[in-house]
């Protein structure tokens, strides 16, 4: 059998953060019963009319300027003209001419080590409608809810040869957009959608084979699995002497294989013309650097600054970065106690064990910076001791707790009168002469065990360091 | 301009309409003499010249970013040749 | 019925000053509608009721001091059946909408209940304003008031004729390719199309979104500008309405035409010409220039592309425009389907005319993969040679003047035989909605069988004013013909 490489592009549609829909007033808010979230406009009633959303194109902007595109100067609209009944215009408003941005490009990171995919384009379209297929009566339901709701589309160049190499660079994609805040990129509700147009060739040949595409994927996992089987699928066909027929076809993850999506009789030609209802949109010098002054720290510049500015070493950087969430948190904590090394300990031990242990996202994390600097002060006071901080934690990152108020609740405050120290000392001293003998004799390690004595009528709040000094001391 | 049965097939596929025999034949008359017509168009060199979609210059007209409507549901149902739980009903798109 | 003899700016006076109220002459004018209507068919939808309701609340508003500023307050409109009208059937002549009830007003509706206009009703056009004849109308066939065995001319033939008929003191239409200008002259009456952008068209349902404009239509000069007054400027819901409202209109209504440089194409008085409309036309310049405007004869380049051009381009906006219409969300659907497929291509064959279709058709191939280039984007070319060729004319002169159409009224049932010959009758008109352009037209004279015969003024964008001051200066040397009705004729 011969060896194939994998040829992968991928197309990622992301919804965008906007309040409103690209055309209407309506608002983008998920769920909601169904079609309580539409117009005239995003139903395609007869007459209804377009008007763009500004906040569509600076977002547009934004995620392609972090993906290091060149911003089209005079952006428009097209239609794309077909029948389907999430479609209530009979087409979608989309880019194909001048979309409105251009040749841009993410560095990933593999196993195999840093790589380049290029980005093809960026366009800015409008969301079609949900269809709920209702088994009962034999029908589907058309639910306009989404219709409407500002995409864009990133069409990346087929720079990816393994599914490896393609989840690195949708993460890499992901975060660039969370940080640039225009999605909030969430798969389960459809924010974030990747179709994956792959091809396989003869290792060495220059040429591309015949790519299929394929929908319907709606997790990392499932797109892994999906490339893995389209690639096994080509070979096949490939290895039996026929050809791999340009189709699109919808992944299904249970039965885990793909099936082809339309029939022949459809005719698939879409009729694209520049959308007369809408004019053009033209980008000036001002408006683009406007933009990228908006432009928040990137995690990559993120990780240098934390090394150089906080002396974290880059992979601990390299963790607290990779969720906006847990950067900001840090930022926000040593804003408040400039400890930067007790911050990013706290956070890389036992909040990322708290996060394993509790199944949730690095992004869903409720820690209130406020308080992580106070349980810090508090350690360092010498108030607590790190053991009892360690529970203090657990508390503030699981039900928000106070860290003074716990504490106190629960005695947990470090025992600070000398004067009652020296006197459990004593006691210790005299109700253990072994011990004491031991320790003058030479036995050393016999002050470990006067210590402990010590530290147990204490109920170990009590600082051990400050404990052996004044034991030697009395001894 | 000579209109095959293939072409009228296609575009009538493509606007989603059914058409009987005779419309068909019909179809092939009007659309040949008409498209024939359109042709004369190449008598006239635009070699150089923009096409222009929109007559008057006008650029950058926005919305802000404000949710201005509410539920309008009912209303917008309301002409719905059929409908259920609130949504338009079709023939199942799957089988 | 005297009362129906005036124009909408005398009825509006006489309501201000108390001589009428709102609901008599709303009254006076359904008695009217109900005499002729069954003998001239212009109006699909009658709406006695709320046009009574509407008339008494503004009579009221009038008496509590409102409308101060508006001259048409209470005075009735009918609407073409393609413009939104909220609780009010809008079909736009097509079985695909017989039972469509819009949710919503068009920006022009609005604008008419600010003003104090009472909408008496919707009135009948081409299916989907494709026609110009307003016979491909699926429900009704409108005849000329002139002459009941000719057309009213089309797409707004519903609203000419009506506003002829003495059944609408004034109308609202629409203009695609010349559906205000040529019914507005085959029914002897006074149309405009303004120019691209200074109408708002949220609410107009669609046929070229490119090309599409609301006008008014009158039967005088003095109507048109009021009530384009009243519906012009710009539209938060129309991305390609952005004029600023313009009040030059009315200003603009003097007696005066002297220095004003008029040009005729010599090519709008070659072929296909009739030499009876060429006649009057011509007559009607002399007039201009006798009262001092200065007429000459030049070369237009191009104007004969106008048609294809527009042929391609309206159809192809068509199509799309027209897709929406597959009996899911509203309009017509299909009683039996098996699938999706069938329920669309079902609904759609049956609920659209033959010549909808045979656009819809045009449109699809000429933006099918292979042809777009050929066939829309050179479309898109001419139409920018089209234009250039209009503004290099403008630099020498202030208005275009030809013919409107180039014959008077046809005989009903002679054009849809041959749909392109029905287009080629389009020539004067076409190329001023590609150009985007402002045009009127007004009744110049009659041919020998007293047929309307109409002149078109074509104006520089956005200077309607312009061509409205030469118009009311023609209207008032010439006057004003209406129909010779002839009551005893109407059962």
């Amino acid at each position: 059998m011969k060896t194939y490489e994998t040829v992968i592009g991928l197309e990622v549609h992301v919804e965008l953060a906007t309040k409103t829909k690209i055309f209407c007033g309506c608002t983008t808010a998920f769920g909601g019963a169904p079609n309580t979230h539409i117009c005239p406009v995003c139903t395609g009633m007869p007459g209804s009319l377009p008007v763009l959303n500004k906040k569509v194109v600076e977002y547009a902007m934004a995620a392609g300027l972090a993906c290091g595109c060149e911003i089209t100067r005079k952006t428009k609209f097209d239609r794309k003209n077909y029948f389907y009944p999430d479609l209530p215009k009979a087409y979608q408003v989309s880019q194909l001419y001048l979309p409105i941005c251009r040749n841009g490009k993410i560095e990933i990171e593999t196993a195999a080590g840093k790589k380049t995919v290029g980005i093809h384009e960026i366009h800015m379209e409008e969301d079609a409608g949900k269809l709920v297929h209702d088994d009962w009566d034999d029908c589907t339901l058309i639910d306009y809810n989404r219709c409407g709701v500002p995409l864009i589309e990133i069409v990346s160049d087929p720079d990816m040869r393994s599914a490896e190499e393609v989840i690195a660079y949708l993460e890499k994609l992901r975060l660039i957009l969370k940080y640039v805040g225009v999605s909030d990129c969430k798969m389960q509700e459809g924010s974030l959608r990747a179709d994956v147009n792959l091809s396989i060739r003869e290792v060495g040949s220059t040429e591309f084979g015949t790519r299929t595409e394929m929908k319907n994927l709606n997790s990392f996992k499932a797109i892994a699995r999906a490339i893995e089987g389209e690639r096994k699928r080509q070979i096949e066909v490939l290895e039996y002497g026929k050809k791999v027929i340009q189709e699109t076809r919808r992944w299904d993850d249970n039965k885990d294989t793909s099936f082809a999506m339309r029939t022949k009789e459809d005719a698939m030609d879409y009729r694209y013309f520049p959308e007369p209802d809408l004019v053009p949109v033209v980008i000036s010098e001002e408006w683009i650097s406007s933009i990228k002054e908006k432009e928040p720290e990137l995690r990559d510049a993120k990780i240098k600054r934390y090394q150089t500015e906080y002396e974290i070493p880059a992979y601990d950087a390299g963790i607290l970065t990779a969720s906006k969430r847990m950067a900001d948190l840090f930022e926000e904590t040593i804003a408040i106690c400039q400890k930067p090394k007790e911050v990013s300990n706290w956070l890389m031990v036992e909040a990322m064990r708290l996060l394993k242990e509790t199944e949730q996202e690095a992004d869903e994390l409720m820690l209130s910076a406020k308080k992580l600097a106070e349980l810090i002060e508090m350690i360092d006071s010498g108030k607590i001791n790190r053991t009892v901080g360690k529970e203090v934690f657990e508390h503030i990152f699981k039900e928000d707790a106070d860290p003074l108020e716990y504490v106190k609740k629960n005695g947990l405050l470090m025992e600070q009168d000398d004067g009652r120290l020296k006197e459990v000392i004593r006691i210790v001293i005299q109700s253990n002469p072994q011990s004491v003998s031991d320790y003058h004799s030479g036995k050393q390690k016999a002050i470990g065990y006067l210590i402990g004595q010590t530290m147990s009528l204490l109920h170990g709040k009590a600082d051990p360091s400050k404990v052996r000094s004044m034991m030697e001391a009395e001894l | 301009m000579i209109i095959s049965d293939e072409t009228i097939a296609y575009v009538a596929a493509l606007a989603k309409i059914k058409l009987s025999d005779e419309e068909k034949i019909r179809a092939k008359k009007d659309l040949g003499e008409i498209l024939g017509y359109i042709e004369r168009m190449n008598e006239l060199d635009t070699d150089g010249v923009e096409p222009m979609s929109h007559a008057f210059p006008v650029s950058n007209v926005f919305r802000e970013d404000v949710v201005t409507n509410g539920d309008e549901r009912e209303e917008m149902l309301k002409n719905a040749p059929k409908q259920k739980d609130g949504c338009f009903v079709v023939p199942k798109t799957v089988e | 019925m005297e009362i129906t003899k005036k124009t909408a700016c005398e009825l509006g006076k006489m309501i201000k000053e108390r001589k009428i109220s709102a609901v008599e002459a709303l009254t006076e004018q359904l008695a009217v509608i109900k005499k002729r209507d069954p003998e001239y068919q212009c109006y699909l939808t009658i709406a006695e009721e709320e046009a009574l309701k509407e008339a008494k609340k503004v009579q009221k508003e009038i008496d509590d001091g409102m409308y101060a500023d508006s001259l048409l307050a209470g005075v009735p409109i009918a609407i073409k059946d393609n413009i939104c009208t909220k609780g009010i059937k809008t079909t736009c002549a097509s079985k695909m909408l017989d039972d469509f009830i819009p949710p919503y007003d068009a920006t022009v509706m609005k604008r008419l209940k600010e003003a104090g206009c009472i909408t008496i009703g919707k009135v009948n056009m081409d299916e989907f304003a494709m026609g110009s004849t307003t016979e491909t109308s699926y429900f009704k066939q409108t005849k000329n008031p002139w002459d009941v065995t000719r057309v009213p001319g089309g797409s707004s033939g519903g609203a000419a004729a009506a506003v002829a008929a003495e059944e609408a003191f004034i109308a609202l239409g629409s203009d695609t390719g010349g559906s205000i200008r040529q019914p507005s002259s085959f029914c002897g009456v006074t149309g405009i199309k303004p120019t691209y952008g200074t109408v708002s068209r949220y609410g107009l349902i669609a046929y070229a979104s490119s090309l599409d404009q609301i006008g008014p239509i009158g039967r005088d000069v003095t109507d048109c500008a009021t009530l384009l007054e009243t519906i012009a400027g710009g539209d938060p819901y129309d991305s390609t309405c952005v004029a600023a409202k313009s009040s030059s209109y009315r200003a603009a209504l003097k007696d005066d035409v002297s220095g004003m440089r008029i040009g005729i194409p010599n090519g709008y008085f070659k072929e296909g010409l009739d030499c009876e409309v060429k006649e009057q036309v011509l007559k009607a310049a002399e007039v201009l220039s006798q009262k001092g405007a200065k007429v000459e004869f030049f070369d237009l380049p191009a104007s004969e592309y106008a048609i294809p051009a527009y042929y391609v381009i309206a159809s192809a906006e068509a199509s799309s425009n027209l897709s929406r219409f597959d009996g899911v969300k509203y309009g017509y659907r299909t009683s039996e389907f098996e699938n999706l497929k069938e329920l669309y291509e079902k609904t759609r064959s049956e609920g659209f005319g033959d010549e909808v279709k045979r656009r819809m058709m045009i449109g699809a191939f000429v933006l099918s993969s292979g042809y777009y280039d050929a066939y829309y984007n050179k479309a898109l070319k001419v139409k920018a040679t089209i234009k250039k060729a209009f503004d290099q004319a403008f630099a020498s002169y202030d208005m275009i003047l030809g013919p409107t159409a180039s014959t008077t009224a046809p005989k009903l049932g002679e054009s849809l035989s041959d749909p392109l010959k029905m287009y080629l009758g389009d020539i004067y008109t076409v190329s001023v909605n590609l150009a985007g352009l402002p045009a009127i037209s007004i009744p110049c004279g009659e041919d020998k069988k007293g047929m309307p015969v109409g002149m078109q003024l074509i104006g520089k964008p956005f200077e309607e004013a312009t061509i409205l001051q030469a118009a009311y200066s023609f209207e008032q040397t010439r006057g004003y013909k209406r129909p010779m009705i002839d009551e005893r004729k109407i059962r």
